[in-house]
């Protein structure tokens, strides 16, 4: 069919294009994409359907507890935890990247040493570790070493409660991802950046703060955002010293009324809702700093459906990139 | 008793098994313009490099404006400067470079303006007014609110040239300064460089736009190799020059 009709349509085009200018523009048709959307949207509705009807679901016992108070303390917990988490390997993951990048030997042995051993073991591993960290040392003292001089100590199980283990486990353990990817950040700026600012007078901790490091944040952001998410799902993991996350209070209740299947389906509800919320801060900071670099402006989907040209979207950003 | 503004002695610097600087002499006084002439590799940008502390002298003496550069005189010994007195040294020596190196994520107005505020102390409406008047003198005053990648390179030069000057600099540093630029832009930077020669700044500049150096320059140094071959009065380095290196490399450039 559209063999048949493009030979004779394409010579009347071009005929047509010397005797006027102002002409419509016809885009590729993607035919073969259209073809795979209405398949893969026939296949996701077949099986929608099919969950929606299966009686295993319990849809009544999901509608019941999606909204319970239980698992909203549970999402309140999830939720600071992964922001504290992430707080912490970033400050952190910051500090080490600085040292594995100094000239000093001692900082790079110690600053490779932390993520040696930080991401060499299970986080799990390291979860329980911190967990169970007073079989360890019973006491937390402030001292000078080998000697019997203390100045402050406490008892460990006061400090280091679930909560404070869990934030711990997963900080530290973040810390060492974190900091591969923030000296991957700052050795991606030009080493022409620093020179210019040393010889304006700013100091190398300025330098770092003012010039190198906010040019890092768009090599570091995009995988942070990965880091962040998947933090998110990792706190799942410190139900097992019972830190009342959601997943901890979700296992709470379906220990006690074996609807095991639904209650997992409310805990996917809410990281899916978390999980696509957090995509709104990272584009917020990709565009912020973003500013002032060269244009690379990447297609949305439906611009890719439809093919690029002359859709809103292609205008709008050509307006923006041009301001 | 008035010192010169750089004085070289032997100056030597080596990288690994590389020896780039061999024995570097070269003064420049107060309110003069030095340029300096080479070939690619002779070690032109190090030496640069060096009167500002961005590298390490390995031996002889550098001293800028009697300073021994990376050093302090005290009680009879000469103690090697700290981070931060380095960083107050190159507070009063400018320098430009070949590719620009303007911060890409901050407007013109706030790549001029970020020193004098953040090392100077200079209050922010006071250092705007001044980067404002120093972006007017280099011919940029509507660019303010640009980002340097919606600057054509003469632009983002001249940029570079006021965010350095914004520092009140006694000396000036300029490597290669055009060798980025497309020729038409060339024009541009040089006029202010030649401006701010007049205004009596003391300038050492490495280029190869002869008809500059033969303009504005008082004195031309040719270097080689890691050493000074020849230099002295612009005319008399730049058209009769005595040594056959320098002749052979004018005779390429020109
Ligand atoms: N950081 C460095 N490490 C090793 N060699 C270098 C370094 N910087 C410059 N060099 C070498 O020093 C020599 C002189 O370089 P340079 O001063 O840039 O020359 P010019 O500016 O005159 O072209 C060159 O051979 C260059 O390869
Ligand atoms: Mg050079």
């Amino acid at each position: 069919m559209t063999d048949a009709t493009a030979p004779t349509r394409t010579p009347s085009v071009i005929t047509k294009k010397t005797e006027d200018e102002a002409l419509d523009v016809v885009p590729v048709r993607h035919y073969g994409r259209w073809a795979a959307a209405v398949t893969a949207v026939v296949a996701l509705i077949g099986l929608a359907g099919s969950l929606a009807k299966n009686d295993n679901l319990h849809w009544d016992v999901v509608g019941d507890y999606l909204f319970a108070g239980l698992i909203f303390d549970g999402l309140v917990t999830t939720l600071w935890l992964t922001a504290a988490a992430m707080a912490l390997g970033l400050a952190l993951g910051t500090v080490i990247a600085v040292m594995r990048l100094s000239a000093s030997p001692v900082l790079y042995g110690l600053s490779s040493l932390f993520v040696w051993a930080f991401r060499g073991t299970p986080l799990l591993v390291q979860i329980i570790f911190w967990g169970y960290a007073a079989a360890l040392y019973s006491q937390i003292k402030i001292g000078i070493p080998f000697t019997e001089v203390t100045f402050v100590s406490w008892d460990t199980n006061a400090v280091l409660t679930p909560a404070v283990a869990a934030l711990l486990a997963l900080g530290l353990n973040e810390a060492a991802y974190a900091s591969e990817i923030v000296r991957a950040g700052i050795q991606s700026v030009d080493p022409g950046q620093a020179e210019a600012a040393h010889s304006l007078g700013m100091r190398p901790a300025l330098t770092m703060r003012r010039i190198v490091l906010p040019q890092a944040m768009r090599v570091i952001i995009p995988p942070m955002g990965n880091e962040t998410i998947n933090m998110l799902k990792m706190t799942a993991l410190v139900s097992v010293i019972a830190a009342h996350d959601l997943m901890s209070n979700i296992q709470e209740v379906y220990a006690q009324n074996y609807q095991v299947i639904p209650l997992l389906v409310v805990a996917s509800c809410w990281y899916l809702v978390l999980v696509s919320l957090l995509s709104i801060p990272q584009a917020w900071l990709e565009r912020r700093y973003g500013r002032g670099a060269a244009r690379s402006q990447s297609n949305s989907a439906v611009q890719r459906l439809f093919g690029s040209a002359g859709t809103p979207w292609a205008r709008r950003t050509k307006k923006e990139a041009g301001r | 008793m008035s010192q010169p503004m750089v004085q070289a002695r032997g100056v030597r610097k080596r990288y690994g098994s590389l020896e780039v600087l061999r024995g570097i002499d070269l003064t420049v006084e107060r309110g003069q313009v030095c340029c300096l002439l080479g070939p690619s590799g002779s070690g032109k940008s190090t030496f640069l490099r060096c009167i500002n502390h961005l590298e390490r002298v390995d031996g002889g003496t550098l001293k800028v404006d009697g300073d021994l550069v990376g050093y302090r005189r005290h009680a009879g010994k000469l103690h090697e400067l700290g981070e931060r007195e380095v960083a107050e040294r190159r507070r009063d020596i400018g320098m430009v470079f070949q590719r620009f190196n303007l911060f890409p994520h901050m407007t013109a107005l706030d790549n001029v303006c970020e020193a004098p505020v953040k090392v100077a102390g200079v209050s922010k409406a006071e250092a705007e007014a001044e980067a404002q008047r120093l972006l007017e003198q280099v011919g940029l005053a509507d660019r303010a609110g640009h980002f340097p990648a919606q600057l054509s390179g003469g632009q983002q030069q001249r940029v570079a040239i006021a965010r350095a000057l914004a520092m009140k600099p006694k000396l000036m540093l300029f490597d290669e300064p055009t060798s980025a630029l497309d020729p038409e832009l060339v024009g541009d930077v040089l006029d202010v460089m030649r401006r701010l020669a007049a205004d009596g700044m003391t300038m050492v500049v490495v280029t190869h736009e002869i008809g500059f150096a033969r303009e504005v320059a008082d004195t031309a140094v040719f270097m080689d190799e890691g050493v000074v071959v020849e230099a002295g009065a612009p005319r008399q380095v730049l058209t009769e020059p005595t040594q056959e290196r320098t002749r052979a490399f004018l005779s390429k450039v020109l």
